[in-house]
């Protein structure tokens, strides 16, 4: 019992002394909190694919009345902006190398003759490929209109087929609503990993670590008193993300919050064992630093937080399987969007389990044996 | 005389940051391993293109009409589906992410649709959005040209009305692939985490060893010591740049219709800006980890997030437009992929250079007001 009571003590006095040398300086306050409530509301509005405005110029040969009713479709889905009406053909260069107009309807001359004699008239549309995403989602949304246009000149009430799509866990399929979700895990791991990567390094560069060592603290329990302070932190993070999800974009949530805290805690304690780790290794502050960034970009890019894991060639696609962001920000997203309980989790968690596992004791054990 | 002594001063200088950068491997991973790394990953890992989607298909209706809008999705290129004999079954494949969408033939689809009244029903895997929504396109183009060609075979008699034909052309990547904009913006990035990041610990590491006020009691003047930080980090920026200028043309057949010396140039200017950018927050912390904090928060992620690189900002609210405007790295990012995939478009290329020498000149002025030979 006095051993144990013992060991908390110390444990105690060690993610005291830990917390405040992060908390001391108000700068580093500041820098813990701020930027990550700044990041969740910038990126939360930044980070959409959803096309709401498309410009677009007209280079209309034919003139005519079917030209003028399927450019007012277009026009009346609010999402559609006429900017230039063109009168040649040069002027189509000029507006896209201008990037004044994301895309150019060319109707040519005869496209009124043959819509009239029952012919395809073919209707030409110009698009900036120079971000391909932005305009393949534009030309699938002139092609809707345009078979909607072809239903009506058929004579159809309504179009022969109705597609009658339902999105689930996400129904207006905003990509904010996945991406917050995600930056739960992502931005938190930012600061983590650094926090504790450099937690260790400080004391090396600073020449306190020896000191360290020779208390009767075995390395187990230093690795355990370095390890609280950054969880706490990264949790506390999670948590300032989670708030600006709910309220400030009014994401509703699925799942329940202590399932989404079981995997977050996992997750944490995850990146913290990989942040020790560095830390053992490096000798300097700024190693530490360069080392953790190093391993954090590939990590946040083959996350799937801006594009999915499932594009990503096969190989890859295994690879992010050791990818530790990855599965916490699938866990997040299955419980906040998807409502997932803790026992369909375990293909995130366990990776996650492992990764600490591993992490936590090759820490304590570098503590000691560092390779010079 | 003054010259004389100058161009000594500096040139030992540049020598002492040399060494010290070369000195360790992190730096150098930094410098040249993360950029090599980077391309690798963008190039041939991140992809926003959809192909081969699988789609789970239900046919309740067993005619050969509705076994055909399989064939129909089939066609193509973007989708590949499969039948499952059970709605069931087909959810259970949604719950787990196996599939982005289902597509339920109802049982009586093919008598509906001689009435010219049929419906499909479409489930779509909500929980990557972007993706969903380009599933939903296709799935829906596919099944509506389904429905054409069917109406073109049952009513080819009574009189045809004509149709709109939509013909594509998509300019500047006839590959229609996103490596064609992702790999020029990650020279934005490579730069931006080279000049900001790396220099931003140089500073701040002398201030905190206590090594500055060292130099203060040299000949040495603080113009200087910013120039000679300057010089190692800006060849090793090159280094990153010509990497990534040659696997764009060499692995991934980037074509470069604008002029290479506008680009190298303007380059150039990007990565003074970006050095500028590192060596004021350095100045201005004069403490590692907030620095490598400010960096990253500053200037790093933006350049991923709001500068245009992976988000159309033609999409975002107002606000986050005008905070994106605010960046450098937004300028340099038109200016590059215009750069590449249109050609030279002299309008843009004098704006956001002369934008971008603006920054230069006020950031490297700001780090120079900041280091005075002073002690607090």
């Amino acid at each position: 019992m006095t051993v144990l009571v013992d060991l908390l003590r110390r444990l105690g006095a060690l993610c005291r002394k830990e917390l405040l040398a992060i908390l001391k300086d108000p700068a580093n306050r500041v820098i813990l909190i701020v930027p990550v409530i700044v990041q969740s509301l910038l990126f939360g509005y930044a980070a959409t694919y959803d096309l709401t405005d498309v410009p677009y110029a007209v280079l209309d040969q034919s003139r005519g009345g079917a030209s003028t009713g399927l450019l007012a479709r277009l026009d009346g889905t609010g999402v559609f902006r006429r900017v230039a009406n063109l009168h040649a053909q040069p002027q189509i260069a000029a507006v896209i190398d201008a990037r004044e107009a994301l895309l150019v309807l060319q109707f040519g001359a005869d496209f009124e003759r043959r819509l009239a004699l029952g012919e395809a008239a073919p209707l030409q549309v110009i698009l900036d490929g120079r971000n391909s995403t932005t305009a393949g989602q534009a030309a699938a949304h002139v092609g809707a209109i345009v078979a909607d246009y072809n239903a009506a000149l058929a004579g159809h009430a309504r179009p022969p087929l109705i597609v009658e799509a339902r999105a689930w866990y996400n129904p207006n399929l905003e990509t904010r609503w996945n991406i917050l979700p995600g930056l739960i895990a992502a931005l938190s791991m930012l600061q983590t990993l650094m926090l504790s990567a450099l937690s260790v390094a400080r004391e090396r560069e600073q020449g306190t670590f020896d000191q360290l060592l020779v208390t009767p603290l075995t390395p187990l329990e230093i690795m355990v008193g370095k390890a609280i302070p950054p969880i706490l932190i990264g949790l506390v993070q999670s948590s300032l993300i989670l708030l600006v999800a709910l309220y400030w974009f009014g994401i509703p949530m699925a799942g329940s919050v202590l399932t989404l805290y079981a995997g977050l805690l996992m997750f944490t304690v995850a990146s913290v064992g990989i942040g020790l780790s560095i830390s053992a290794l490096s000798a300097t502050m700024q190693q530490a630093m360069l080392y953790t960034f190093v391993l954090m970009m590939p990590l946040m890019l083959l996350s799937g937080l801006a594009t999915p894991v499932r594009n990503m060639p096969d190989a890859l696609q295994v690879a992010t399987l050791a990818n530790p962001l990855r599965h916490a920000i699938d866990l997040v997203q299955r419980v906040y969007l998807e409502g997932a309980a803790l026992s369909a989790l375990w293909h995130d968690l366990l990776p996650l389990a492992i990764t600490a596992a591993i992490t936590l004791p090759l820490a304590a054990w570098l503590f000691r044996h560092r390779l010079a | 005389m003054s010259a004389a002594g100058f161009a000594r001063r500096l040139a030992s200088l540049v020598r002492k940051e040399t060494r010290q950068l070369l000195r360790d491997r992190a730096n150098l991973m930094i410098g040249i391993g993360l950029p090599i790394v980077l391309i690798l990953i963008f190039g041939y890992g991140l992809s926003l293109d959809v192909r081969n989607a699988p789609v789970v298909v239900v046919l309740d209706d067993t005619s050969p009409t509705a076994h055909d809008v399989l064939a129909g999705l089939a066609l193509s290129p973007y989708l590949s589906p499969q039948v499952v004999p059970t709605l069931r079954e087909a959810r259970r494949r949604m719950a787990d992410r196996e599939v982005d969408a289902l597509v339920h033939v109802p049982a009586d689809f093919s008598r509906r649709l001689a009435a010219g009244e049929a419906q499909v029903q479409v489930l779509l895997q909500g929980a990557d959005a972007s993706r969903a929504t380009i599933v939903r396109g296709y799935v829906a183009g596919a099944l509506g040209q389904w429905a054409r060609r069917q109406a073109d075979r049952a009513g080819a008699a009574d009189g045809a009305s004509g149709t709109v034909e939509v013909v594509e052309r998509i300019w500047f990547n006839a590959a229609n692939t996103s490596t064609w904009y992702l790999v020029p913006g990650l020279i934005v990035l490579i730069m931006t985490l080279v000049g900001a990041f790396l220099t931003a610990l140089v500073m701040a590491r002398e201030w905190e060893r206590g090594t500055l006020e060292a130099l203060f009691v040299t000949p040495v003047r603080p113009t200087e010591i910013l120039l000679a930080k300057i010089v190692p980090y800006f060849v090793v920026g090159l280094i990153g740049l010509t990497l990534c200028l040659v696997a764009a043309r060499v692995l991934f057949d980037v074509p470069l219709h604008g002029s290479l010396l506008v680009l190298l140039l303007a380059s150039m200017l990007y990565l003074l800006v970006a050095l500028g950018i590192g060596l004021v927050i350095s100045s201005v912390t004069r403490n590692q980890f907030l620095a490598s904090q400010v960096a990253l928060i500053a200037s790093f992620l933006p350049a991923l997030m709001l500068s245009g690189f992976l988000f159309d900002l033609r999409n975002v609210p107002f606000l986050v437009r005008a905070v994106g405007a605010v960046l450098p790295a937004t300028y340099f990012m038109e200016l590059i992929k215009s750069l590449f995939l249109t050609g030279n478009h002299w309008p843009l290329i004098a704006r956001n250079c002369a934008i971008l020498a603006g920054y230069a000149v006020v950031l490297l002025g700001l780090a120079r007001a900041v280091t005075r030979k002073r002690l607090d």
